[in-house]
């Protein structure tokens, strides 16, 4: 099988766009990424779409209609907030394949304000409240709270999570937010599920990714190489059984599925990842991944944070770009804009938050449901 | 309308003459117990190996969050609880009669089940709903 490669990348900076439409959001993304690689829709064999608001709204086509009705064949994907990820799995599966050469793959969003998760059923009566809690802060709540259970990890350090990727974000244009929140800011911040303040919730944002990915034959045909980024490892996961499955959503075992799969396709350890973006939709998750991605033992997640080795400058850096605490979590887009941001620091395109150095690079997101994708990517030269 | 509270979830067992109960599924291939109906096991791929068992009355506080923020209309805050019931099932539930305060609230303390009404919530019919909730053990 051929390797693929990004060759094309980009997202736009997060934010509110009620005027737009969604096809429109993710057309920006799609042209910047063409534009990226100097490529024109025309090149694209495929589009792989990912959008979760309106998953039956043939936003692909959509998307097409705005920027060239070529006639490719189009998947659009969901997939919870792994969608992008999923898209872009999708689009690197067709090239590794041999089925195409260059494809597109797309993620985009539109968000409303507000609470997610915690609907419940359509008949009798609602269940939020009367039987915990469904909404996605206390669902994470509850799994942070786990991990205090085994391994005693603080409220603090969990706000901690929070500080730091506010920080980041404060070096990142395309970021919702360029805001430096102090650790008693975070703590004192609205309780809205406890441990989660609002500053340790993920935003609400709209925002579009896209990436083309291509094959070495053809990258190379088209003269793509010198910044091409090389997909070392592609994996999805579902969730696997866990005893607590029906009452506490899993997002720790399909990780931890999903990274020992992934190193075991790269050929290589955790050992050897100079940067991370995860799935930090909350404080607490992002300290569980930690353990789970194998970048410390899970006991010393917390001391992780507390010692800034997952900061920009520490042993390895996390969520450099803000994560979705602070640069934002349109769901559909999270996935292809963290391969964008670990794909601008291995281009040493970064700016003042690039990563000295960085060879290889790992993103993660996860899906509540559960689904989880991960990436190892490296500089190809 | 009916004359008697309905089950807030299908789960909940309210025989004519007895105590509620909550009842699970039991896989007698593998031993893994479900909440709800279901034919298959989704641990070992068993079919048409489940019975319904009665769940214990008490557990074990797994892990839980305490809630401020919620949907419009629901009441604030409270503790949201995951347990293991005494035969290792995991439920969900409001933990109730305990300071929402995590000083007050520890892993593993000892909860009975009780049933009393959904807080008042009725169906578009008007129909009452009966419901669990998690104590302190007494």
């Amino acid at each position: 099988m051929t390797d693929a490669y990004i060759v094309g990348v980009d997202m736009i900076k997060f934010g509110r766009f009620p005027e737009k439409t969604v096809p429109q959001i993710g057309a920006q993304a799609a042209l910047m990424a063409l534009d990226d690689c100097g490529l024109s829709i025309q090149h694209m064999q495929a589009l792989y779409c990912g959008n979760l608001g309106q998953a039956s709204g043939m936003v692909g086509q959509r998307l097409l209609q705005e920027i060239g009705q070529t006639g490719i064949p189009v998947v659009n994907v969901a997939n919870a907030c792994a969608t992008g990820a999923t898209a872009f799995r999708e689009a690197w599966a067709s090239v590794k394949a041999g089925l195409y050469d260059v494809v597109l793959a797309v993620g985009v969003e539109q968000m409303g304000k507000g609470l997610l998760g915690g609907a419940g059923g359509k008949t009798g009566i609602p269940k939020e409240g009367l039987m915990g809690s469904g909404t996605m802060p206390a669902v994470f709540a509850e799994a942070g709270m786990e991990h205090s259970r085994h391994y005693g990890t603080t409220f603090e350090q969990f706000a901690k999570v929070s500080v730091k990727n506010h920080h980041h974000s404060t070096l990142n244009p395309k970021a919702m937010y360029q805001i430096e929140t102090p650790l008693e800011e975070v703590i004192n911040a609205e309780m809205i599920s406890y441990p989660n303040t609002k500053l340790m919730c993920s935003v609400n944002v709209d925002g579009s990714a896209a990436a083309v990915i291509c094959s070495e034959k053809k990258a190379r045909e088209l003269g793509l190489m010198d910044r091409a980024i090389k997909v070392r490892a592609s994996v999805l996961a579902s969730d696997p059984w866990q005893e607590r499955d029906l009452v506490m959503p899993d997002v720790n075992s399909c990780t931890q599925k999903a990274a020992k799969e992934a190193y075991e396709m790269a050929g290589l350890g955790p050992e050897d990842i100079d940067l991370i973006e995860l799935h930090d939709c909350f404080a607490t998750a992002e300290i569980l991944h930690y353990g789970n991605l194998g970048i410390c033992k899970q006991e010393d997640a917390g001391k992780m944070i507390d010692d800034g080795e997952v900061a920009l400058g520490g042993r390895i850096p996390v969520n450099v770009s803000g994560g979705l605490l602070s640069k934002g979590h349109p769901l559909g887009a999270t996935g292809i804009a963290n391969i964008y941001e670990v794909s601008t620091h291995l281009r040493n395109e970064a700016g003042s938050r690039q990563v000295e150095g960085a060879k290889i690079g790992l993103t993660h997101v996860i899906g509540l449901g559960s689904a989880c994708a991960i990436h190892v990517l490296e500089r190809a030269s | 309308m009916s004359n008697q509270p309905l089950p807030a979830v299908p789960y909940l067992k309210i025989p004519a003459d007895g105590s509620p109960y909550l009842e699970g599924q039991k896989c007698g291939n593998c031993g893994s117990t479900f909440l709800g109906e279901r034919s298959v096991c989704s641990k070992c791929g068993a079919r048409d190996q489940m019975a319904a068992v009665t769940l214990p009355n008490s557990g074990k506080l797994y892990s839980y969050s305490i809630v401020y923020r919620s949907f419009p209309g629901i009441e604030v805050p409270y503790i949201s609880a995951i347990v293991d019931l005494d035969d290792g099932t995991a439920i969900k539930g409001n933990l109730i009669n305990v300071e929402p305060d995590p000083e007050s609230i520890d892993f593993d303390m000892p909860v009975d089940v009780v049933f009393a009404d959904a807080l008042g919530r009725k169906d578009a019919d008007g129909n009452s709903y009966l419901s669990y909730f998690f104590q302190p053990k007494s």
